[in-house]
C-alpha cells in the first residue's frame, strides 16, 4: 500500500466510456438491446457496407446532453463529428465517428466529494475535490471479435475460427475524459462512482461497469513529490469494477515506485488488469503509435444544439445529486453521510423523500429506509424500486409509533410482515392485536391487579427499594401481553405506587 | 432517335410493348458490349420482370409522374442495386452483391424505370478515361481506340451508343461531364445535396453526387425530377423542393447573363475546343443572353485541392475493404495483419493504391495542417471565388474539357496529365454548384467536343434550360457508327 507521507506523487487520468441508453444505435435504427443473437441487429450502416450512410440519432444527442448537464459540463452549441481511422476487425468500416477538435462539451470540471480510506477501507473524512474535464464528447461503439479457444473448433477442420458480431456496433458513447487531477486511487474511484451515479440519475446510461456500458481507462504516473515533470505514462484497461480500478491503479503505482527506485524505467504502454491474479500484464498485440488520421466526417452535418434545446433538456431533469444531497442535509437535518447515502441513486432519493414527508419523521424515515428496509430489501435481493413496502406505508408504520399504536419493537416485527405486500400497517396491527392499550381505565385495572398479586415487593418498594420500579412495568406490561403503551404504564404506575 | 420522349410516344402508342422494348435493349447491348465493355452485368431476367410489373400497373395511371414506366436504363456499378453485382470497377468486390437498393435505385423502380444492367467505370471511380477498370476499358463508341472518358464511362458510352436513353453515373470531379462531352451526350452533376447519396459507394464524401446521362437536356430534367430531394437516409441530401424541371425547361434565354472566365480560354485548351465553345458562346449571344467576363481568381488551385481532399477522404471510405466482412480476401495472409496487407495489395489496382496513399499522406500527423487544412481553407476561397462571379453572371461558361477523348494508353503513364483533364470540371465538385455538359460540336477528328455551363446551387432549372434553348437552335445530330435505334433493332 502507497502510504501518504511517501516521497512519491501519484498522478491519474481517467477516460470514461459510458453507452447512452438509447433504443437504437447512434447512426442507424438497429436495436441497442444485448443478449441477441450475433450480428441479429445489424443494417447495412452498422455493417459498413458499400453505399451505407450514416445518420444521428438525436435521442444520442438528448442523452449526451442529459450526461453532460448532470456532471455540470457546458455544452458546445456547435460540435462536429470526425472520422478515427484504424484498422480493426470489430471496426466495420475502417475508422470509427468520434468527436475530435470540436467535441461536444470541453473545458469543464466538477467537483466530487472524496475521502481517504483506513487499514478497513472505510472512507474518512469526506471532502470536495475539483477535476477537470478536458473533453465530453459523442462516439460510437465498436463490435466485438471472439476467438474459438485452441482446440475447439467448430467447423470440423482443425483450425480456429475467429468471428465478428457486429451487435454492437454503432452503440452510441459518451466518452468523458478528465485532466491528470487525481493524487489516489480513490480519488479515481470516488470519482467513476460520482459520474456513474449521475449519469444514472438523468437516465443517460445505465451506467453499470459489470456489463461493460460503462468502462474505464486510467493513466497513471508518478513522480517524486516537488516534481513538476510527469512521469512516464501507463495505460490501464480491463478494469472491469470501480473496485478492480482502484486496485489496478494501486498496483500500479506500486510497482512504478519500486521499480524507478531500483533505477529502471517506466515503459510506455497499454496494461491489462488480471483480476484472478491482482496484477497487470501488457496488452497481446503490442500497439504501435497510432495515428488516427482524424478528419472531419463529410458524411454529417456539424451538430447544433441550440440554447432552447438545453434549457428544454435541463427542465426535463430531475434535481441533481449533489444539490439534493445538500437540500437533504438542510431541509432534513441529516448528516453528510445520510444524505450521501440516501441520494446514492434517484429511486432510493424519491422512496426517502416520500417516506420523510409522509411521515413527518424525516430522521426516523433516514434510519428505517438506510436500515431494516435496507437489510429487509438486501436478503430479499430487491432494489428500492421493487420494494414491496411503498414509501407511504413506511411512513405509516413510522406514525403508527409516533402515536404510541405501537412501540418501536413491535414496529421491527411488523416491517416483516409487510414485505409480504400489499398489507397495510393498520391490517397488521389488527390482525395481530397489535394496538397498544392505552385506555387508562383498562391500564389502572391491571396495575391494581399487579399489586395485589405481588404485595411482597409492595412492601419492599415502598420500603425505599425503588429498583422495583422496573420490576412492576414489566410486569404490568406482561399482564397486558405487551399491549400496554409503556408511556402510560410508566406514568400512572409511578402515581399508583405513590399513593 | 432514342431518348425517353420517343420511347414514351412508341410505348404509348402501342408500337412496342415494354417487355419487348426491355428485350431488345438488352440484345442491343450484348450485341455492342463486345466492342465497348460499357456493361459489367446486363439483367435479362430482373429486366424482363421489372417491364411486365410494369405492363400490369402502367395501364391504370395516367398521370404526368408516368414519364419512365417501362423506360431501360443503366446504373453505374457503383451504385447499389439490390440483386445485382456492385462491383465499382474493382477486382476487390468481385462478385458483391449489395442486400439494398440505393435511394435512387428505389426512386427509379418506383417511377417504373426498366434497370438493364450496370455499367463500368473506373474503379471506385477513380480516373478520367475508365482504364482504371478491374474488368478493362470502355471504348469510346465514337472512336473505339480511344477512351470515353471517366470515371463513368461506361454510362456515357451505352448512352451515346443508343442502347439506352438514360444511365446514372457518378461524379466526385467531372467523372459525368467529362465522359459526356467525349462521347456526344448531355452529363448533368447536380447541387451537392440535390441527390441522395445513400448507396452510391462512397469516393470522396463531400464531393460525391450521382449525376445523370441522356441525349438531351429535357431528359435529364425527367430524370434528375425522379431521383432528387431530401431523403432521411442521407444526412447531406437538402431539404430543398424539387421542381418540374421538364415543365420549366421551355421559353426564351433574353436576358440570361453568361459569364466567362477568360483565364481559363488560355493555356492548355486545344484550338478546336476552344473554337467550337467559342461558337456555341455565339449562339447564346443570338438567343438573347448577354456574355461578361468574370474572374475566378482561385480556380488555378482547383486541380491540387481537390486532390487532396478527394484523396484524403478515399482514404478513409475505402478503409472498409479489408477482406473481413464481404468482398474478395486473400486466402495467402498468416495473421490478420498480413491478411488486412495482401488483401488490399492484391484487391486494388494502382490507381487506387496510389490515391490511398495520396490521401493517407495528406491527413497524417504533422502534414494535415500543410495539406488537409490549407486546401480545405482554399476550397472556401473557391466559395467565394463563385458567389462573387454569380453576383454577375447566372452561370459560367467554359469548356467541359481541354480536348477531345484522348487515344487508349496515351495518358495511363502520366497520372498529372490525367488529372488536368478535369481543369474545368472539379471546381463545381468543390464548390458543390450544378454542372451540366452538352455536346456543341465535332472536331476534325471527328470527336465530340463539350461545352459546360455551371449555376448557383440549386439552379439546375437554370441550366436545362439554357441547355434546352441551345439544343433547338443547334440540335447535336451526330451519332457514332455503333449507334442503333433500338426501335428499329
Amino acid at each position: 500500500m502507497v502510504t501518504s507521507n511517501s516521497a512519491w506523487e501519484t498522478i491519474i487520468g481517467l477516460e470514461i466510456h459510458a453507452q447512452l441508453s438509447t433504443d437504437t444505435k447512434i447512426f442507424c435504427a438497429c436495436s441497442t438491446q444485448t443478449g441477441c443473437e450475433p450480428n441479429a441487429n445489424t443494417c447495412p450502416v452498422c455493417l459498413g457496407l458499400p453505399g451505407a450512410l450514416p445518420v444521428l440519432n438525436t435521442r444520442a444527442v438528448e442523452l449526451a446532453a442529459r450526461a453532460a448537464l448532470a456532471l455540470g459540463l457546458k455544452i458546445n452549441e456547435r460540435s462536429v463529428f470526425a472520422r478515427k481511422n484504424y484498422f480493426y476487425p470489430d471496426l466495420p468500416k475502417g475508422y470509427q465517428i468520434s468527436q475530435y477538435d470540436e467535441p461536444f462539451s470541453e473545458h469543464g470540471e466538477l467537483t466530487i466529494m472524496t475521502a481517504t480510506r483506513d487499514e478497513a477501507g472505510h472512507a474518512r473524512d469526506w471532502q470536495p475535490k475539483r477535476i477537470g474535464i478536458t473533453r465530453l464528447h459523442l462516439e460510437e461503439d465498436a463490435g466485438k471479435n471472439m476467438h474459438e479457444p485452441q482446440g475447439s473448433a467448430a467447423t470440423g477442420d482443425d483450425n480456429n475460427y475467429s468471428y465478428v458480431d457486429l451487435n454492437r456496433a454503432g452503440t452510441p458513447l459518451a466518452e468523458i475524459v478528465t485532466e491528470p487531477d487525481f493524487r489516489s486511487s480513490w480519488e479515481a474511484y470516488d470519482y467513476v462512482n460520482h459520474v456513474r451515479r449521475a449519469l444514472q440519475w438523468v437516465d443517460a446510461s445505465d451506467a453499470d461497469m459489470e456489463k461493460g456500458n460503462l468502462r474505464c481507462e486510467a493513466n497513471v504516473s508518478v513522480r517524486r513529490k516537488g516534481a513538476t515533470e510527469f512521469g512516464t505514462k501507463v495505460e490501464l484497461k480491463n478494469l472491469n469494477s470501480v473496485r478492480f480500478m482502484q486496485r489496478a491503479i494501486d498496483y500500479e503505482v506500486e510497482r512504478h515506485i519500486k521499480l524507478i527506485e531500483a533505477g529502471g524505467r517506466i515503459v510506455q504502454q497499454t496494461l491489462l488488469w488480471d483480476e484472478r491474479t491482482n496484477t497487470t500484464r501488457p496488452m497481446r498485440s503490442k500497439e504501435e503509435a497510432h495515428d488516427y488520421r482524424y478528419f472531419p466526417e463529410p458524411d454529417l452535418q456539424p451538430l447544433i444544439v441550440s440554447p432552447e434545446f438545453i434549457e428544454a433538456t435541463r427542465h426535463a431533469m430531475p434535481e441533481l445529486p449533489d444539490a439534493r444531497r445538500d437540500r437533504f442535509m438542510r431541509d432534513y437535518e441529516l448528516s453528510f453521510n445520510d444524505a450521501s447515502q440516501l441520494t446514492a441513486e434517484l429511486a432510493l432519493a424519491d422512496y426517502y423523500e416520500r417516506a420523510a414527508r409522509s411521515s413527518n419523521n424525516p430522521r426516523a424515515a433516514a434510519n428505517w429506509v438506510r436500515g431494516d428496509l435496507a437489510r429487509e430489501l438486501e436478503t430479499r435481493n430487491l432494489n428500492i424500486a421493487q420494494s414491496p413496502v411503498s414509501a407511504e406505508h413506511l411512513a405509516a408504520l413510522i406514525t403508527a409509533i409516533d402515536t404510541n399504536r405501537i412501540n418501536g419493537k413491535q414496529a421491527k416485527d411488523v416491517l416483516p410482515l409487510m414485505m409480504t405486500g400489499g398489507v397495510t400497517v393498520d391490517e397488521i396491527i389488527k390482525s395481530r392485536g397489535l394496538e397498544q392499550v392505552s385506555d387508562t381505565g383498562e391500564i389502572e385495572r391491571i396495575i391494581i391487579e399487579t399489586i395485589a398479586a405481588n404485595p411482597k415487593q409492595f412492601e419492599q418498594y415502598k420500603a425505599g427499594k425503588e429498583a422495583l420500579f422496573g420490576f412492576f412495568v414489566g410486569a404490568v406490561i406482561k399482564q397486558s401481553q405487551g399491549k400496554a403503551n409503556p408511556k402510560l404504564v410508566n406514568e400512572m404506575l409511578r402515581a399508583k405506587l405513590a399513593e | 432517335m432514342n431518348n425517353i420522349e420517343t420511347l414514351r410516344q412508341a410505348i404509348d402508342d402501342n408500337s412496342i410493348t415494354v417487355p419487348k422494348l426491355a428485350e431488345a435493349t438488352i440484345n442491343h447491348a450484348k450485341k455492342l458490349n463486345p466492342q465497348l465493355n460499357a456493361f459489367l452485368q446486363l439483367d435479362r431476367d430482373g429486366a424482363l420482370s421489372q417491364a411486365e410489373a410494369t405492363t400490369l400497373n402502367g395501364r391504370s395511371n395516367g398521370d404526368a409522374d408516368k414519364v419512365f414506366r417501362g423506360i431501360p436504363i443503366a446504373i453505374k456499378d457503383n451504385i447499389c442495386v439490390r440483386g445485382l453485382q456492385a462491383t465499382c470497377g474493382s477486382h476487390i468486390l468481385r462478385g458483391y452483391h449489395p442486400q439494398y437498393d440505393a435511394t435512387v435505385t428505389t426512386r427509379l423502380r418506383e417511377a417504373g424505370a426498366v434497370i438493364i444492367g450496370k455499367t463500368n467505370c473506373d474503379e471506385f471511380a477513380m480516373g478520367s478515361s475508365n482504364e482504371n477498370s478491374a474488368y478493362g476499358a470502355v471504348r469510346n463508341p465514337f472512336d473505339l481506340e480511344r477512351v470515353p472518358g471517366g470515371s463513368s464511362g461506361g454510362s456515357a458510352a451505352a448512352v451515346a451508343a443508343g442502347i439506352v436513353p438514360v444511365a446514372l453515373g457518378s461524379e466526385t470531379g467531372g467523372s459525368v461531364r467529362q465522359p459526356a462531352a467525349f462521347c456526344g451526350i448531355a452529363g448533368l452533376k447536380p447541387t451537392y445535396g440535390r441527390i441522395s447519396r445513400y448507396g452510391l459507394v462512397a469516393f470522396g464524401s463531400s464531393l460525391d453526387q450521382v449525376g445523370i446521362f441522356a441525349t438531351n437536356a429535357r431528359d435529364i430534367a425527367h430524370t434528375l425530377r425522379v431521383i432528387a430531394g431530401r431523403d432521411a437516409r442521407d444526412a447531406t441530401s437538402a431539404d430543398v423542393e424539387v421542381p418540374d424541371y421538364a415543365a420549366q425547361i421551355e421559353g426564351d434565354i433574353q436576358g440570361a447573363r453568361i459569364g466567362v472566365p477568360r483565364l481559363l480560354f488560355g493555356e492548355g485548351l486545344d484550338a478546336e475546343v476552344r473554337a467550337k465553345t467559342e461558337a456555341a458562346l455565339n449562339v447564346f449571344r443570338d438567343l438573347g443572353a448577354e456574355v461578361v467576363d468574370i474572374e475566378l481568381p482561385h480556380a488555378k488551385y482547383a486541380i491540387a485541392v481537390y486532390y487532396i481532399l478527394a484523396t484524403a477522404e478515399a482514404s478513409s471510405n475505402l478503409a472498409r475493404y479489408d477482406g473481413v466482412r464481404y468482398g474478395v480476401r486473400s486466402e495467402s495472409a498468416m495473421t490478420l495483419k498480413d491478411m488486412y496487407r495482401r488483401t488490399r495489395d492484391e484487391g486494388f489496382g494502382a490507381e487506387v493504391k496510389r490515391r490511398i496513399m495520396l490521401g493517407t499522406y495528406v491527413l497524417s500527423s504533422g502534414y494535415y495542417d500543410a495539406y488537409y487544412r490549407k486546401a480545405q481553407q482554399v476550397r472556401a476561397l473557391l466559395r467565394r471565388d463563385y458567389e462573387r462571379a454569380f453576383e454577375q453572371c447566372d452561370v459560367i461558361f467554359t469548356p467541359t474539357t481541354p480536348s477531345t477523348a484522348f487515344r487508349l494508353n496515351e495518358k495511363t503513364d502520366d497520372p498529372l496529365a490525367m488529372y488536368l483533364s478535369d481543369i474545368y470540371t472539379a471546381t463545381a465538385n468543390l464548390v458543390g454548384t450544378p454542372g451540366l455538359s452538352i455536346p456543341c460540336g465535332m472536331s476534325s477528328e471527328n470527336l465530340p467536343i463539350g461545352m459546360q455551363l455551371v449555376g448557383r446551387h440549386w439552379s439546375e432549372s437554370v441550366l436545362l434550360k439554357l441547355a434546352h434553348a441551345y439544343e433547338q437552335v443547334q440540335p447535336f445530330t451526330h451519332r457514332p457508327s455503333v449507334y442503333a435505334d433500338v426501335l428499329k433493332s
